[in-house]
């Protein structure tokens, strides 16, 4: 059986992420949490955040999801962790921007490991999943500006 | 038309396709069906030739279109065993189903009264309930599983006293597949005076229900779970409770005389169609309903039971594969939910599409029965006149790769 056209969308380093995600589990010390879903296949996320001195301190998440989304929601706490909220607010518009119209978005080599989920347009089925964890940070830092 | 089973197929023109590479394997027959030429032919034909507004014109066209519109109203009360006026056009099974919970629930419940559902519902014969409850201070009451995948019966028969007003349930569950026995629970609510409604949409296209046999006292399924077109569904109720019943929607069509202050409705049926209802799907039904019935119930049976045994089967023999619902038998409709261990059902999907096979992944719109199964997802192939072994052995194929490529 040919599954060629699979290992486009599974790489390796996407496997990695899924079977052994970084940063899960929740943060005593969050400021912020976002519990989010993908109604249309029962997806969770729940994220914690800390924000600190303009910068998100600390991430963890939770949830239970397929391989694309754990994946996604692994390689974003790596890059975001420690950065200026400014420059993660950034960093998720060029995620959203690779993954719903334009996977050579300009900047898209600045996202870490997340910038192999390009890859994920060729499997449009797919991307809602790759966007779960971005979109939740995005609502959560959306909610502390909101609070400031 | 069919003859034989093994060539159904080739009625529905949408099957002969590759995709990705790969012939067509359609299995998720549960959550629409695909159409054949006859039908998709009947629509074509209406609005080709018959196209006009029903129950208004006074010319041949209006009347022309008029006739074929009663005509399946007709037909849909003989293929389900009832009278011409206890069958209402709706758009589907959640239409019917809200219509019954809002028109006729909201009028007969008492605060304090209960509503008996099953924790196998899908969303559109739960959510109704759970909103006419908020609405009108009734309790909502579950009946709950067998290790087996069944309805409680006991837990049922404990439920139910003076207090239950209404019983809600599924005739076959869309994720576990079980049949439920819908006239032994339908006996037992009216013993207490309750009235009985009944989820047909995962039923109907695959034996024959019989309205008179049954006896509950509403049913509803979908125009595109049985070949037909979507858009169109059914809501059958006895002539006494459409009578009592109140319309949902208001509008044209639905009345005998509108003055400034009141209106005066038509009787049941006509009562519940207000606006300009889907003409040309009501027909698109009608040639859906004739082509089962020219296929034959016993051949359909056969071939369903069939190929859901081999797909339960080989998907059994796969170590790591989980399998939800009642055992091969009786009580199990055509189609097989089931998991790979240490593969989400969304990767296992995306593999099988690969290979050209459609399944549903998800929580199948089912969510607190997946929380009483413990899992978030499940995957479903279900089946419909037109599979074959060929299709479930490539099912099988396809899960095996998925459990390689992912190393489980």
């Amino acid at each position: 059986m040919n599954l060629g056209h699979l290992s486009d969308l599974y790489r390796q380093l996407i496997l990695d992420h899924a079977q052994h995600p970084h940063h899960r589990g929740q943060l005593a010390t969050a400021n912020q949490t976002v519990n989010l879903n993908n109604p249309t296949c029962g997806d969770v996320i729940e994220l914690s955040v800390e924000l600190k001195n303009d910068r998100v301190a600390d991430i963890a998440f939770n949830g239970d999801g397929c391989s694309i989304s754990q994946a996604s929601a692994s390689m974003m706490t790596d890059l975001v962790k420690g950065q200026p909220i400014a420059q993660v607010r950034a960093e998720i518009a060029t995620f959203l921007e690779m993954l719903m119209n334009d996977p050579e978005v300009e900047g898209a080599d600045e996202l870490g490991d997340a910038a192999i989920l390009a890859t994920v347009v060729k499997f449009p089925a797919r991307i809602k999943c790759a966007t779960l964890a971005w979109k939740a940070l995005e609502q959560a830092l959306g909610e502390a500006q909101q609070h400031e | 038309m069919v003859k034989d089973i093994a060539t159904a197929r080739n009625d529905f023109p949408i099957l002969s396709q590759q995709i990705n590479g790969q012939p067509l394997t359609y299995l998720d027959n549960a959550a629409t069906t695909q159409k054949p030429r006859s039908v998709i032919d009947a629509l074509t034909h209406y609005y080709e030739f018959d196209n006009a507004n029903i129950h208004r014109g006074v010319y041949t066209l209006a009347e022309r279109a008029t006739e074929q519109y009663e005509q399946v109203r007709q037909q849909v009360a003989d293929f389900i065993h009832a009278d011409r006026d206890e069958i209402v056009f709706t758009r589907g099974t959640t239409t019917s189903l809200n219509w019954i919970a809002l028109g006729f629930g909201a009028q007969v419940l008492q605060p304090g009264d209960d509503i008996i559902i099953t924790v196998m519902e899908h969303h559109s014969n739960l959510v109704p309930w759970q909103q006419v409850a908020l609405q009108t201070g009734a309790n909502l009451r579950y009946v709950e599983l067998t290790a087996d995948g069944e309805l409680d019966l006991a837990q049922y028969r404990q439920l139910l006293s003076k207090k239950t007003k209404i019983v809600a349930f599924t005739h076959v569950s869309n994720v576990l597949g079980t049949i439920n026995p819908v006239q032994l629970m339908t006996q037992l609510a009216h013993e207490v005076g309750a009235y009985v409604v009944v989820d047909g949409a995962q039923a109907v296209g695959h034996f024959p229900v019989d309205m008179t046999s049954l006896d509950c006292d509403f049913y509803a399924f979908s125009g595109h779970k049985v070949y037909g077109p979507t858009g169109v569904g059914v809501l059958y109720g006895k002539r006494e409770w459409l009578k009592k019943m109140n319309p949902v929607e208001f509008g044209g069509e639905m009345i005998n005389l509108v003055q400034r202050e009141i209106t005066d409705f038509k009787a049941a049926p006509e009562k519940f169609e207000a606006g300009t209802m889907p003409i040309a799907q009501v027909i698109g039904l009608g040639a859906a309903l004739t082509y089962i019935q020219k296929i034959g119930w016993s051949t359909i049976e056969t071939q369903e039971r069939r190929v859901t045994a081999a797909a339960y089967q080989l998907l059994k023999e796969i170590p790591g594969v989980e399998i939800y619902g009642p055992e091969m038998g009786p009580h199990r409709s055509a189609l097989v939910t089931f998991n790979l261990k240490g593969v989400h059902p969304h990767d296992l999907a995306t593999v099988l599409d690969t290979q050209g096979v459609a399944v549903r992944a998800g929580h199948h719109c089912a969510q607190p029965l997946m929380q009483t199964l413990g899992v978030s997802a499940t995957t479903r192939a279900s089946f419909g006149l037109y599979n074959q072994l060929s299709d479930v052995k490539r099912l099988a194929a396809a899960v095996r790769a998925a459990k390689e490529f992912f190393q489980v």
